[in-house]
């Protein structure tokens, strides 16, 4: 562990008043401060991109390896202080062309979503409780794409592991959001850079559902990490999802007039 | 004969002012998209008109021509939709569905053309929704609409979006001729009445102010002008036969919409008050959206609705929810195909009818999506609009290409 880095858990420790208690929680406290404090500075060093743009191709392939593509384009826009909001606009399977979705995500209470059929020039709410369910009958659901917040999970710090190459944290987020389709996350965050490699979902039983592997990562301004490729293998149904992020921006110079109900009738 | 239900839109100056634009600009982004169909209805029982027959076939074409220049600023749109029905002439027809310049400034953005838009939270009946006139022929369901020729100038602000409109041209409701079916063969859409004796040239104006507040979506809207729901008037044509003849009142409608999500349930309400030369009347359309995730240890979603409607004039008024309930289950596997399974319910409280509507859809490789639909009528009560379509119970197939 680096010498930053303990200094970083020390005066995160130091700020938890934890430390008076029994000396049989210590141990407990401790691996809840360290996972507390990896995944802070993981958010930390991906503060200030503004705006993002890219282009993304999803193929999925169900249990007998059929294989079906879907495209879209992303466009999201970080907020102080709150989730990010993101617009999405499909652009295959042709008959769901033009169908384009926004997204309010929050710290705090439900996430907002709306969706537009651009069949009925209709802006149609879907509700919060999604957040479980499939994304574009995807391996992922609608919460394994919203934006990482701190506040979302209590944190639990397991062990150091190598995946992807790379030595990792392996740390545990419980999600706080009853509606949450998980009872825990385990992530592998690398110790060189603190990108996630690796996340492990477990359902709801507490049973291994789905395994999201992250790779082929670029540097962006200089400073802020994306994984390309993301890779979700569904150990229940023996489905997977891959999506290959192309294209991709950051400081495009987006606003927040790009992600209201007016923008999202207009996209495509 | 193909029956052009455009023919009377003559509104040089907005057609001059879009193409213009058009050629003017350096276009840097064109794109076509669209799909053609073709559809069979198989009807299970015998006509109850003689004009009518068992089977109908047709094929329909929607494409979409979309230009945007000044760095997306700036776009014009243009969507023709045509079919060309076996029997029905009404049926067949083409529509401008869109043909419409946008622009976009800072926190505004002006429409100008013909457009659709719509208003609303419901699913069943679409109260509020008033700027576009349903083509009926399409579908009875009304969610199919002509473009309506307008100004739109829409503000976005902190405290919500502000949409004004001026609607200068009506469209009448398009209905299916003598050997349309399901259908009223003696509805005379030829000799259309209206209150106003500017008729369809009448200029009608409507403002929305719509705003979301966490959990809660809210919009109330004003519109002033000609009724897109026609009153359907017992006459005698030139040749003495008995006709129905839509006649098209002055109206002045407000609207309130609410929405609220709380969990897995989105509770939806539409309220209208209408004023009017005949009956001035309070009508409503609420229920509830119910979404379960995951169902069935697999991907797919089930969604439950419940909804009533409810209008003041009860079953005086040309309302057929007048008191109905409204029940229906959304089924989507989420799988490689997007299957979806649809079916609704409605009953009728005061005139005991009842109709039925399944609806399946898949899509077959990356173009083409299949949709059987199946609707049955049963109804008893001859003051019901429902028992002219008591034996139209029928299937019917789409297949539509999109590219």
């Amino acid at each position: 562990m680096s010498i930053k880095l303990k200094k970083r858990l020390l005066l995160a420790a130091g700020l938890v008043s934890s430390l008076t208690f029994a000396s049989t929680f210590a141990l407990a406290g401790e691996a809840e401060d360290k996972g507390l404090a990896i995944s802070k500075e993981a958010k930390a060093r991906d503060i200030g991109w503004t705006d993002s743009k890219a282009t993304l191709q999803m193929i999925l392939k169900n249990q007998h390896g059929e294989t079906s593509t879907r495209e879209m384009r992303l466009k999201s826009i970080e907020q102080e202080n709150d989730g990010d909001k993101s617009l999405t606009i499909f652009d295959s399977p042709r008959d769901v062309k033009g169908t384009s979705f926004l997204s309010f995500s929050h710290i705090e209470g439900n996430d907002d979503q709306w969706l537009y059929l651009p069949a009925l020039k209709r802006v149609k709410r879907i509700s919060s409780r999604n957040k479980s369910g499939s994304f574009m009958g995807s391996e992922f659901s609608f919460e394994d794409l919203t934006s990482f917040e701190v506040e979302k999970y209590t944190y639990e710090y397991l062990r150091d592991e190598v995946a992807g190459g790379e030595n990792c944290w392996v740390v545990v987020q419980y999600p706080l959001d009853k509606n949450s389709g998980y009872k825990r996350r385990i992530v592998w965050i690398d110790q060189s850079e603190y990108r996630i490699q690796k996340t492990e979902f477990y359902d709801r039983k507490n049973t291994l559902l789905k395994t999201l592997t992250f790779s082929d990562f670029h540097q962006y301004l200089d400073k802020y990490w994306r994984s390309q490729k993301f890779e979700m293998v569904n150990h229940q149904s023996g489905k997977s999802t891959i999506l290959n992020y192309t294209n991709f921006e950051m400081k495009t110079g987006l606003n927040e007039k790009d992600f209201n109900k007016n923008a999202l009738k207009r996209a495509r | 004969m193909f029956k052009i239900i455009l023919k009377r839109i003559h509104h040089p100056t907005m057609f001059c002012l879009l193409v213009g634009h058009f050629f003017i600009a350096n276009a840097n982004e064109f794109e076509v998209r669209g799909n053609i169909e073709v559809q069979g209805r198989f009807f299970t029982e015998e006509a109850l008109f003689p004009s009518q027959h068992d089977q109908q076939i047709s094929l329909a074409a929607a494409p979409e021509f979309f230009w945007s220049w000044n760095d997306n600023k700036d776009s014009l749109e243009f969507v023709p939709s045509a079919r060309v029905d076996q029997h029905d002439s009404e049926r067949t027809h083409v529509d401008i569905r869109e043909l419409s310049w946008v622009h976009v400034g800072d926190d505004w953005e002006t429409r100008v053309g013909i457009r659709r838009d719509f208003w609303g939270v419901t699913e069943f009946q679409h109260l509020v929704d008033i700027i576009n006139q349903s083509d009926s022929v399409e579908d009875i369901d009304n969610e199919d609409k002509l473009g309506q020729p307008m100004i739109n100038l829409s503000v976005v602000k902190d405290w919500g979006i502000v949409d004004f409109y001026i609607l200068p041209y009506f469209r009448e409701r398009t209905f299916a001729g003598p050997e349309g079916r399901p259908g009223i063969p003696f509805i005379d859409v030829d000799n259309a009445l209206y209150e106003s004796n500017q008729k369809e040239e009448h200029v009608d104006y409507a403002v929305r102010w719509s705003h979301s507040l966490d959990d809660i979506d809210v919009a109330l809207s004003w519109f002033e002008g000609t009724s897109r729901n026609p009153q359907l008037q017992p006459r005698f044509s030139i040749d003495f036969e008995p006709v129905l003849v839509p006649y098209y009142q002055q109206i002045s409608q407000q609207g309130i919409e609410l929405q609220a999500n709380l969990e897995s349930a989105l509770l939806k309400l539409e309220v209208i008050h209408n004023n009017n030369s005949l009956q001035d009347f309070w009508a409503l359309q609420g229920g509830i959206e119910y979404s379960q995730y995951g169902v069935f240890d697999s991907n797919a979603d089930l969604g439950w609705l419940v909804e009533w409607g409810w209008d003041e004039r009860g079953t005086d008024g040309n309302s057929n929810f007048q008191n109905d309930l409204f029940f229906g289950n959304r089924l989507a596997l989420n799988d490689v195909d997007s299957s979806e399974l649809l079916f609704g319910f409605s009953y009728d409280l005061d005139l005991e009818s009842t109709s039925v509507l399944l609806e399946a859809t898949r899509r077959y490789g990356e173009n083409i999506k299949l949709s059987l639909d199946v609707r049955l009528f049963e109804s008893n009560d001859p003051q019901d609009p429902t028992y002219l379509f008591r034996r139209d119970d029928h299937i019917q197939l789409t297949a539509q290409y999109f590219y």
